[in-house]
């Protein structure tokens, strides 16, 4: 139990070392995480997400500075694609966080996607988790690049930032189906470039279309380079916050996440069984082949499965 | 099904600009299966130290070709050290003299690897020694 116990007064190494063993599922770490689970839940987590390269580790590197400022705790999980080839990866946000490094109040950590789509990494929730239990107020996921499937992240967050950038002009076309719903509020990131007001212009256009629940997400014009606009995004940041708070939608978000969570727990741990169940014998296999040969159909196979795991 | 990849930290201490020896490992290493975390040029011994440990890594790879390895290398052995975090592997690479090699190991670095190093040479001795440790 001593990992727990260092985990709670803040020390950096427990923290690290317990992340990688919720990463690989290891049973001694999900048993800390059953006990400290109570001591979760005083994060604000914050997604940064958006198209590859718009500038969210620099984004969230200021971010993380002006909060620090305030001496507030500060947690980052940078997510990176993995390679589906070798299981490999390159894991290099932190190329953009190298002055926080030192930083005795942040703590940054760098995960591969291993495998699981959507935008973050199946290890991901249980690494916010450790964070929260360390103490960070702030916990800043930033997910890979956002496509059409990823939307991991409003399941996760409580705010999600939408970083976007100048001249995206189709490719916001292309991909708003997915993203216009789940930013709570967008940045034109390097608005030290030409295009930051059209693309601006676009975005509240696109956001005009959209029924809104109480919350219109603002959109904000910031470079992160140049340091612009970070505090408004701050700003922004803490004020969503407080409206889902005030209007108890900050409650309901949180529920139906964790509904989520949950549901997909138990979808992994079948997953889990029923290979099990057909490594120890040939019955589910054999169902398989019964289908394939139109002896059985699928729907009475998986009734048949579930019969199976539950025995 | 969820094997556990092997972490490897991949730094460029110190002022020297000369980053395409550490692309080249950076790239090899995720190519044999294994999570890079790479830090970017200009990483004073506590920067790589701190992020070490933060990333949990199981190897510290780190490349000079400045000639200041001599300085910075034992540091961030120190450095680890006194974080008790002695358990990572340690090996450095570039344009090291021959000279500097065994006072280099005698700080403890693992390994020492010089240009014309083929990248699955440092792959093998990365597998193998962490197989060992674990
Ligand atoms: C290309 C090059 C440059 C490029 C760098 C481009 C870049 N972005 O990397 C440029 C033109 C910018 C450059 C500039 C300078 N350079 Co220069 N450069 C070279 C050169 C010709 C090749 C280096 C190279 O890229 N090799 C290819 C890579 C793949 O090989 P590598 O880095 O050696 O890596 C291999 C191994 O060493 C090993 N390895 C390396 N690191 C690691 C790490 C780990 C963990 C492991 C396991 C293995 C490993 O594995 C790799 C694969 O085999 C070398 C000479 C030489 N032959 O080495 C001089 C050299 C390194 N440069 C030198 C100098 C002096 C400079 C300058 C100071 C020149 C000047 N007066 O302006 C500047 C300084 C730049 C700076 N900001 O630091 C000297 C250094 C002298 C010293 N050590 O005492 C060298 C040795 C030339 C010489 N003989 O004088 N340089
Ligand atoms: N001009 C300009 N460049 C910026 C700005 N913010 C970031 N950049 C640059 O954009 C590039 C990508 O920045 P990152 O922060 O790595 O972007 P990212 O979205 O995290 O990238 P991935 O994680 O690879 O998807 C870097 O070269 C940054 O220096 C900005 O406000 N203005
Ligand atoms: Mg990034």
């Amino acid at each position: 139990m001593e990992l727990a116990e260092r985990l709670l007064k803040g020390d950096k190494r427990a923290c690290a070392r317990l992340i990688s063993l919720v990463e690989n599922e290891d049973k001694e770490a999900v048993d800390i995480l059953k006990k400290l689970y109570k001591h979760t839940g005083n994060a604000h987590i914050i997604g940064i997400t958006g198209p590859p390269g718009g500038g969210k580790s620099t984004l969230t590197d200021k971010l993380a500075k002006m909060l620090r400022k305030e001496g507030k705790k500060i947690g980052i999980i940078a997510v990176d694609p993995t390679s589906p080839f070798t299981g490999g990866s390159i894991l290099g946000d932190r190329v953009r966080m190298s002055d926080l490094t030192t930083d005795p109040g942040v703590f940054i950590r760098s995960m591969g996607t291993r495998g699981h789509l959507g935008g973050l990494s199946k290890g991901t929730q249980s690494a916010i988790k450790v964070l929260d239990i360390y103490g960070a107020d702030y916990i800043f996921v930033e997910t890979v690049g956002v496509g059409q499937s990823e939307v991991d992240i409003v399941k996760t967050a409580d705010t999600v930032v939408m970083v976007m950038v100048p001249g995206l002009g189709d490719d916001i076309q292309a991909i708003k189906a997915g993203v216009m719903e789940i930013g709570d509020i967008f940045v034109v990131n390097k608005s030290d470039l030409e295009g930051a007001d059209r693309t601006a212009l676009e975005i509240e256009m696109m956001l005009d279309f959209k029924k809104h629940n109480g919350w219109r997400p603002p959109v904000i014009k910031a470079s992160a380079t140049e340091k612009t606009g970070i505090d408004n995004i701050i700003e922004k940041i803490k004020n969503h916050k407080n409206h889902m708070v005030k209007t108890g939608q900050f409650h309901i978000r949180r529920e139906e996440n964790i509904k989520l969570e949950i549901l997909n727990l138990v979808k992994e741990k079948l997953m889990t069984m029923i290979a099990k169940k057909s490594n120890d014998s040939n019955e589910i296999d054999s169902l398989y082949k019964d289908v394939l040969e139109k002896r059985l159909d699928p729907y009475t196979a998986r009734d048949k499965i579930i019969d199976l795991v539950k025995k | 099904m969820s094997e556990k990849p092997i972490r490897v930290l991949v730094a460029k201490p110190g002022l020297d600009g000369h980053d395409r020896g550490a692309k080249v490992i950076a790239r090899a290493l995720r190519d044999a299966g294994m999570e890079v975390i790479y830090t970017g040029l200009r990483q004073t011994p506590e920067q790589i130290a701190a992020a070490a440990i933060q990333e949990d890594v199981d190897v510290v790879a780190m490349s000079i070709l400045s000639g200041a390895h001599n300085h910075l290398f034992p540091k961030v052995v120190k450095l680890l050290k006194d974080q008790n975090a002695d358990d990572i592997l340690i090996i450095g690479g570039g344009v090291i003299p021959e000279d500097d090699i065994p006072g280099l190991k005698e700080a403890g670095i693992a390994e020492i690897f010089t240009p014309g190093t083929s990248t699955t040479e440092v792959i093998e001795y990365i597998e193998n020694s962490v197989k060992k440790s674990s």
